[in-house]
């Protein structure tokens, strides 16, 4: 049943550019690469525990080294890979110094990250262009194929990091996340080498956000930093995976779908009060469903409340 | 395993002064002490929680001193804690064979809860192994405890007072356990209050004082030892133990 499911809703998605209009293909490929944020977040918020507010930094990573690659002549596709690469890279190195931190404090971190490097790319303006920004070569193909051309790319990725969410949570190393966030010096004493596991579930957080940075630098052809390093980045994941389940496959996947329903039609509908409307409905929503969809109890619901 | 001049401090505190002690395999060691004389601190420090600032800690030959909590799991040393630590959203089997998955190295998931579902019969937990960790009673706990460090399969296993807070039926279903776990030739380390515990179970009692090793003897030894009396059991302890040495002579 589920699998029938999965393979109607991929079906429908492939399908969905000769269907849809621009406007439809530019928001599906949001809808993507909302899903490989949440989905990445997921790995170290939802499975490991460790609240990480590092996914703008790692998507701005991405699009800065997509974007000087493709400045110095590189292919797209062969740019974007890098631009996981370096994330994953980044994440590793810098998850050594701070996944000791817990709590608050590796919040605090994770969150310096973001303002450092966009502060490093501010200043390296020979490499980086500075706050002028940077601008991408534009591919030599018509609107509607680089649209399509977009699309596909996040959600290749978006798929990617869906099977590896799915494969992580079925194995020993989901399991080993699970013990970390639920107590981490039990894990430790069952055996559970909880430094590693936790750099590898930071890493597992930034690889797919750094490709998808870097795909959406080269789809929106100029980026600056207060763009790619935006701290919404960082926020809007966690929103996601807070309203589609934590710690979950899927769960992350529907809270991108919601939220990204829900910032489209109050943005139509508030146009100058929309982040105040949606910021109202998110904590109404943490506050009703503070697991999740996932686990929300329909039939309890439908059925009325027990006392 | 061996432990030779092993100290932690914390700040001016020496919680562990200057501990020597040698273990053989198979015994079973009481642990005893008043309330903050180190005993849960040296656990601590043979299990690299707090490693020791000196001394050298040996299991089996090999120096475990300045080794990391999972990897003196990974070698078959494993622990319960006084406060039970289950992974309260996970089911009692889940718990346990996240022991066999990452110490006892099982291959795979399928696997570990296998090696799992036989530790939780052993302990008595079988029927219980779908329900949540946290809707065990404290006996439970307690034995779920006991079967994720079995799970581990571990050749030295350190019990931090598995009895406290559990009734009198509860700990002869305790004690049998503990009795059959050294049965398996699992080399014990028992932290207990309970004087009668320590003393039919153990075959050595090691008493600590100030972090100090104030005693290491038989039990019949320790309880008649003149510092053993002053630091924790008290003379009443003493003149009732006489007693009943007396009385059984006469």
């Amino acid at each position: 049943m589920k699998k029938i499911a999965i393979f109607v809703a991929i079906v429908a998605l492939l399908a969905l550019p000769y269907f849809g209009n621009n406007y439809i293909v530019r928001l599906a490929t949001v809808m993507m690469m909302y899903s490989v944020l949440a989905l990445s977040w997921n790995f170290i918020g939802g499975m490991a525990g460790y609240p990480s507010f590092a996914t703008a930094a790692f998507f701005g990573i991405g699009a800065y080294v997509g974007a000087i690659l493709q400045a110095n002549g590189i292919f797209f596709g062969a740019a974007w890979f890098a631009a996981g690469l370096i994330a994953l890279i980044f994440a590793a190195i810098m998850g050594r110094a701070i996944l000791h931190l817990r709590g608050h404090y590796f919040a605090i971190a994770s969150l310096v990250m973001v303002e450092v490097l966009r502060e490093v790319v501010n200043t390296n303006d020979q490499i980086t262009g500075g706050g002028m920004g940077m601008n991408i070569p534009i591919l030599k193909i018509s609107v509607e194929a680089s649209g399509m051309l977009f699309y596909y790319s996040m959600f290749v990725v978006a798929l990617l990091t869906l099977a590896t969410a799915s494969w992580v949570y079925h194995s020993k190393l989901g399991f080993g996340f699970r013990c970390i966030q639920q107590n981490e010096a039990a894990a430790n004493m069952l055996g559970v080498d909880s430094t590693k596991y936790k750099t590898i579930a930071f890493s597992l957080s930034a690889v797919f956000v750094g490709m998808a940075g870097a795909i959406y630098a080269s789809w929106v052809n100029y980026i600056e930093p207060p763009d790619v390093f935006d701290i919404f980045l960082t926020i809007k994941p966690v929103v996601m995976v807070l309203l589609g389940g934590m710690g979950t496959v899927f769960g992350p996947i529907i809270g991108a779908v919601a939220f990204l329903a829900l910032e489209e039609i109050v943005w139509r509908n508030f146009l100058t009060i929309h982040s105040a409307v949606l910021g109202l409905l998110i904590v109404l929503l943490v506050l009703f469903l503070p697991k999740g969809a996932l686990f929300f109890d329909y039939r309890q619901f439908f059925r009325g409340r027990k006392k | 395993m061996k432990l030779s001049r092993v100290s932690r401090q914390f700040g001016g505190l020496r919680a562990v002064d200057d501990v020597n002690l040698e273990i053989e395999p198979g015994e079973i060691v009481g642990l005893i002490g008043p309330n903050g004389a180190g005993k849960t601190t040296l656990i601590n420090v043979i299990t690299g929680v707090h490693p020791a600032n000196s001394g050298e800690i040996e299991l089996d030959g090999q120096r475990i001193t300045k080794m990391k909590p999972h990897e003196v799991a990974n070698i078959g040393c494993s622990r319960t804690f006084q406060i039970v630590q289950p992974f309260p959203n996970m089911t009692v089997l889940e718990n346990v064979s996240a022991g066999a998955l990452f110490a006892a190295g099982a291959k795979n998931i399928r696997e570990s809860r296998e090696q799992a579902m036989e530790h939780l019969e052993f302990v008595g937990l079988a029927d219980e192994a779908e329900k949540s960790a946290t809707a065990l009673p404290l006996a439970g706990r307690k034995r779920l405890e006991l079967a994720k460090s079995l799970a581990m399969k571990p050749r030295l296993l350190m019990l931090d007072e598995v009895n406290a807070g559990l009734n009198s039926t509860e700990i002869d279903g305790a004690l049998k356990l503990i009795q059959a776990i050294s049965d398996r030739g699992i080399t014990l380390i028992l932290i207990e209050h309970l004087m009668k515990v320590v003393m039919s179970m153990s075959s050595r009692i090691v008493v600590l004082h100030h972090g100090k090793l104030i005693a290491n003897g038989t039990p019949a030894e320790v309880i008649e030892d003149q510092s053993v009396i002053e630091a924790y059991l008290g003379r009443r302890f003493a003149e009732k133990m006489a007693k009943e040495k007396n009385g059984q002579m006469t």
